[in-house]
């Protein structure tokens, strides 16, 4: 046997090798046709290849070959959810470096290497993708931002970001603005690292999606692995693909199973719960086209790509440039130009071209930025709507429009041209008026009687009481209180500080009703259910429901789910977690979304997003502020997948919109308030309060415990901290809360206000 | 040397156990959850923030309370006969038997052989900035303090007295005291050795941590 002969055959042995152990690491362990007992012949075969003849040596090796193919004929042919999960988790898989090297011509990585580099499971790179058009080679300058999950190196935490990895790539998508140069983003996360220390996951992540939403140049993702809130960080793009054997889901397939089946901390999740999990979270790349949220699949090899799969990386390169293309052109306002270009790119499934019929330039005018900001917009705004449920009849509906559009043109006229014409003449006054001297006033007097003549001061009722005077009560009018159900009952109860305080057992009746549910002796908070809240701190009769046909569903028909809506809505006589209405506090008239904890614990799904999105266009158009009170929210509803997740993206826009346009926002905190809501529509929030004893946090301790296997200090999410940490602005009594709210309006109000 | 260490050792030897009461933190029924010969566990935890074995319930005005083992041991002489019965705060419910751990026998130990500085006040106590550098930089058997010297912060209602500290010249040898936490009166703050005293005590330890079998 000659020596080249003999050293191929060990390549050819260690690459059988690898296919087996993938194959192992698909199936989830090797008792699967006998896969252990397979690895076992390869490793013999590798110790006595010098003591066969070269003719069995070839014979051993073909049976192999044929064995493994066979196998692998087997396995690709059914791939369950959670075989696909484990191929995206397989070591054998593709990551971002394999991207920047096979799919990009060239790369500088940004962000400091070594200790320099704040979190190395984030990674962002300048890179140079070339096209070919008619022979010619023009080069694209892109922002990859992705991230890394292996290449050897521990500290990566196997692609989860911390906080100030997700600042990094906020850093860097606002270099790639300053540029004008698209984004290329690559997501390879099981979700974000959960620890809130500053800048905190949660905000972090927030404040990613609300620059996101608004930035200036086109973006395109990749979803490989996508776990939730993590995803999200850097995945509100205007294109999303995803690779064929990826996932994109709401939770891992385990920590649905730990939830679904209760399953007690240490304990082992079986394997047939996982999987059933699996299956039922739509998490495929086929579930997700259907839903809606992605745009296209970028095929893969059978059994997924992995290091060496150049043909793929081929594909992903063209891929990556068309949808660019694609985005950039549908900001194009020159039709013809779009359609031609656009049908010359070629459909799903084709083979990949050796060069583009036409080129397309990333460089947008300012025109063209507007328009793909609102395209974006329209986009996240559309996602989960079609798997609504409303209970609405045709002529409700009908009248509903109109009066929509009729509140619409009233208040455009009210405060858009009437009000800006209003204050451009104020302003000219002022100016002319603080310039000149006693003999301009003599000119000026006039024309300010002539203007207040005009335009009079609306009256207000709110003016009458803005004097933090001593008697604003915190009830509307005293005699006539709102006394919680609860106090009802003659027992007594602790206050869980009493061994540090010493605080005396209370009486619930005092408690709930005299004392609001707080300790007297050292302040504690007691949980009140959230009807006190609109009894106590609006107005009398102020609150007005709107929106409220829009009810929680099943979309993706998850088993068992159905049952327990039913009975939440019976409970509640409500039809999902989240109550929209128009109240006043002290006279101030507000838009107030509200989460509350008896249905599903407050849980967001796309019923719940989407009157969240009502309610900001809502507080935009009738320019009022905007409260988001948010008694309890558990997180985003992981039966609804990930039309749960995306609810995550098209609030922040929504309500990205509602701020920008001059809106004011304010979000507080009450009771426990986690994960995917904070880490987006209410963490973006420039004002935050929470209630004295609340919980604030991205992920709980148990999570905390079991992805980083560190245990927190039990007053780790507490709203102290949360305000030690910068997360929020203040914590408020709740027999204040009131008194804070209408401060609040006022103080961060300023004279240009939406209710002023 | 006034104590006699074998004497000591033996009778530790003899008796390695800490017998702690438990008594009816307030009035109530009474329902034991452990009978005698059990073990139980105090808190753990790295903030001592997960609670130990439940000892037994204590309803009042049906509001039940759920008291758990201050201390990990075995629980012994349970009175049984109260189970489902009112009593009265502060009436002895059972006792746990807690051995001995070295670094405890040690802590018992120096308590006896050391000059003890207690708080004269039940208030938050702070060492004085020069002493806890001193002590920072070199913790164990070298920062001396002398009769009159300024020792301690002792930190009650919003006033700060400077203690001096009185008693036998000698080295600081234990801090017992975290600083900024609330030290009930009487407790120690801190141990002092006179330097004469220094190799006696470290053959204590040494003699301790060698022979005593856990």
């Amino acid at each position: 046997m000659t020596k080249t002969l003999m050293a191929d055959s060990g390549k050819i042995i260690a690459d059988l090798a690898d296919r087996i152990s993938y194959l192992v690491d698909i199936k989830g362990g090797g008792d699967w046709a006998n896969l252990d007992e397979l690895l076992e012949r390869v490793h013999r075969l590798k110790e006595s290849v010098f003591d066969l003849s070269e003719a069995a040596l070839f014979e051993e090796l073909r049976l192999l070959e044929e064995r493994i193919s066979f196998l692998e004929d087997r396995t690709a042919e059914k791939l369950t959810p959670a075989e696909i999960v484990n191929i995206v988790r397989s070591p054998q898989r593709f990551t971002l470096g394999d991207i920047l090297e096979n799919v990009y011509d060239s790369y500088t990585e940004l962000g400091g290497e070594g200790d320099c580099n704040v979190d190395p499971a984030v990674v962002v790179a300048r890179a140079i993708l070339n096209r070919r058009v008619k022979n010619r080679v023009y080069s694209h300058q892109v922002m990859v931002i992705g991230h890394e999950k292996g290449r050897g190196e521990e500290f990566r935490n196997g692609g989860c970001a911390k906080p100030w990895g997700n600042e990094k790539a906020l850093r860097y998508m606002k270099v790639a603005e300053i540029e004008g140069i698209p984004i290329h983003f690559f997501i390879f996360t099981p979700g974000s690292y959960p620890i809130e220390d500053f800048p905190g996951a949660a905000q972090q992540i927030a404040r990613n999606l609300y620059k996101m939403a608004g930035l200036r140049v086109p973006m395109v993702s990749f979803i490989s692995e996508g776990g939730s809130g993590g995803a999200e960080a850097i995945g509100l793009a205007d294109l999303r693909l995803m690779g064929s054997r990826g996932y994109y889901s709401v939770i891992s397939p385990e920590g649905a199973a730990a939830i679904e089946g209760k399953i007690r901390e240490g304990q082992k999740v079986p394997k047939e719960l996982v999987d059933h999990c699996a299956a039922q979270l739509r998490m495929t790349a086929a579930d997700n086209l259907r839903l809606g949220t992605v745009d296209r699949i970028v095929e893969e090899p059978p059994l997924g790509a992995r290091r060496e799969d150049y043909g793929f990386f081929r594909r992903l390169r063209y891929e990556m440039i068309r949808a660019t293309d694609e985005v950039v052109l549908k900001t194009k306002s020159f039709r013809a130009f779009r359609a031609y270009a656009l049908k010359s790119q070629g459909r799903e499934g084709d083979p990949v071209p050796d060069e583009f019929d036409v080129l397309v330039g990333w460089e947008l005018t300012d025109l063209e930025k507007d328009r793909l900001v609102e395209l974006r917009s329209k986009k996240y705004r559309d996602m989960a709507r079609r798997f609504l449920k409303e209970h609405q009849g045709g002529l409700s509906k009908g009248l509903g429009r109109a009066r929509d559009i009729a509140a619409r043109s009233y208040y455009e006229l009210r405060y858009g041209l009437l009000r800006a014409h209003q204050r451009q003449v104020q302003k000219v006054i002022e100016e002319v008026s603080s310039e000149g001297s006693v003999f301009l006033r003599k000119v000026t007097e006039p024309v300010k009687a002539a203007y207040d003549f005009v335009f009079p001061k609306p009256k207000r009722p709110a003016k009458a009481v803005r004097t933090d005077g001593a008697d604003t009560s915190i009830f509307v009018e005293e005699w006539e209180t709102y006394v919680s159900p609860l106090a009802n009952e003659d027992r007594t109860v602790s206050c869980p500080n009493a061994a540090r305080r010493g605080c005396q057992d209370l009486w619930v009746p005092d408690l709930y009703g005299e004392f609001c549910g707080v300790c007297p002796t050292c302040g504690h908070h007691f949980p009140l259910e959230y009807h006190w809240y609109l009894e106590n701190l609006f107005d009398k009769g102020s609150v007005r429901e709107f929106n409220a046909h829009i009810a929680a569903g099943n979309p993706l028909g998850f088993e068992g789910f159905d049952k327990r809506l039913r009975r939440d809505v019976k409970k509640t006589g409500r039809r999902s977690s989240m109550i929209t209405f128009d109240a006043k506090v002290q006279g101030i008239k507000l838009v107030v979304a509200m989460l509350y904890s008896d249905f599903r614990n407050g849980t967001v799904g796309s019923a719940e997003g989407e009157k969240f999105v009502r309610a900001c266009d809502r507080a935009r158009t009738t320019r009022r502020p905007l409260l988001a009170y948010i008694h309890t929210t558990g997180g985003i509803r992981i039966h609804e997948g990930t039309l749960g997740v995306i609810q995550m993206p098209k609030c922040t826009v929504a309500v990205r919109e509602y701020i920008e346009s001059g809106g004011l926002y304010i979000v507080v905190y009450d009771n426990n308030s986690y994960a995917g809501p904070v880490a987006s529509f209410l963490g973006c929030s420039l004002y935050q309060f929470a209630i004295r004893s609340s919980r604030i946090g991205f992920a709980g301790p148990r999570v905390i415990r079991e992805t980083t296997g560190e245990d927190v200090p039990p007053d780790y999410h507490s709203a102290k901290n949360a305000l030690r940490r910068g997360h929020i602005q203040g914590i408020w009594d709740r027999k204040e809360f009131r008194k804070n709210l209408f401060n609040a309006l006022v103080r961060m109000g300023g004279p240009h206000l939406y209710y002023k | 040397m006034d104590l006699n260490l074998n004497d000591l050792l033996r009778q530790y030897r003899s008796d390695p156990y800490e017998h702690y009461r438990v008594e009816a933190v307030h009035t109530g029924v009474v329902t034991f959850r452990v009978r005698d010969g059990d073990e139980v566990n105090g808190p753990s935890g790295r903030w001592m923030h997960r609670p130990g074995s439940l000892l037994y319930l204590l309803e009042r005005e049906r509001n039940v309370k759920k008291i758990y083992s201050p201390w990990s041991g075995i629980v012994a002489d349970a009175a049984l006969d109260l189970d489902g019965r009112f009593v009265e705060a502060g009436e002895f419910l059972m006792s746990i038997r807690h051995r001995l751990g070295k670094e405890e026998i040690i802590d018992r130990i120096l308590t006896r052989v050391l000059h003890i500085f207690a708080a004269p006040q039940r208030a938050r106590y702070f060492l004085v900035p020069e002493l806890a550098a001193k002590i920072e930089k070199a913790p164990g058997e070298s920062v001396r303090v002398r009769p009159g010297d300024e020792a301690i912060i002792m930190s009650l209602m919003k006033r700060d007295t400077l203690i001096h500290y009185e008693g036998l010249a000698g080295v600081i040898y234990k801090v017992y005291f975290q600083s900024g936490a609330l030290v009930e009166q009487g407790a120690p703050l801190l141990g002092i050795c006179p330097p004469e005293k220094l190799p006696y005590v470290q053959r204590v330890i040494q003699r301790v941590r060698t022979e005593w079998e856990e």
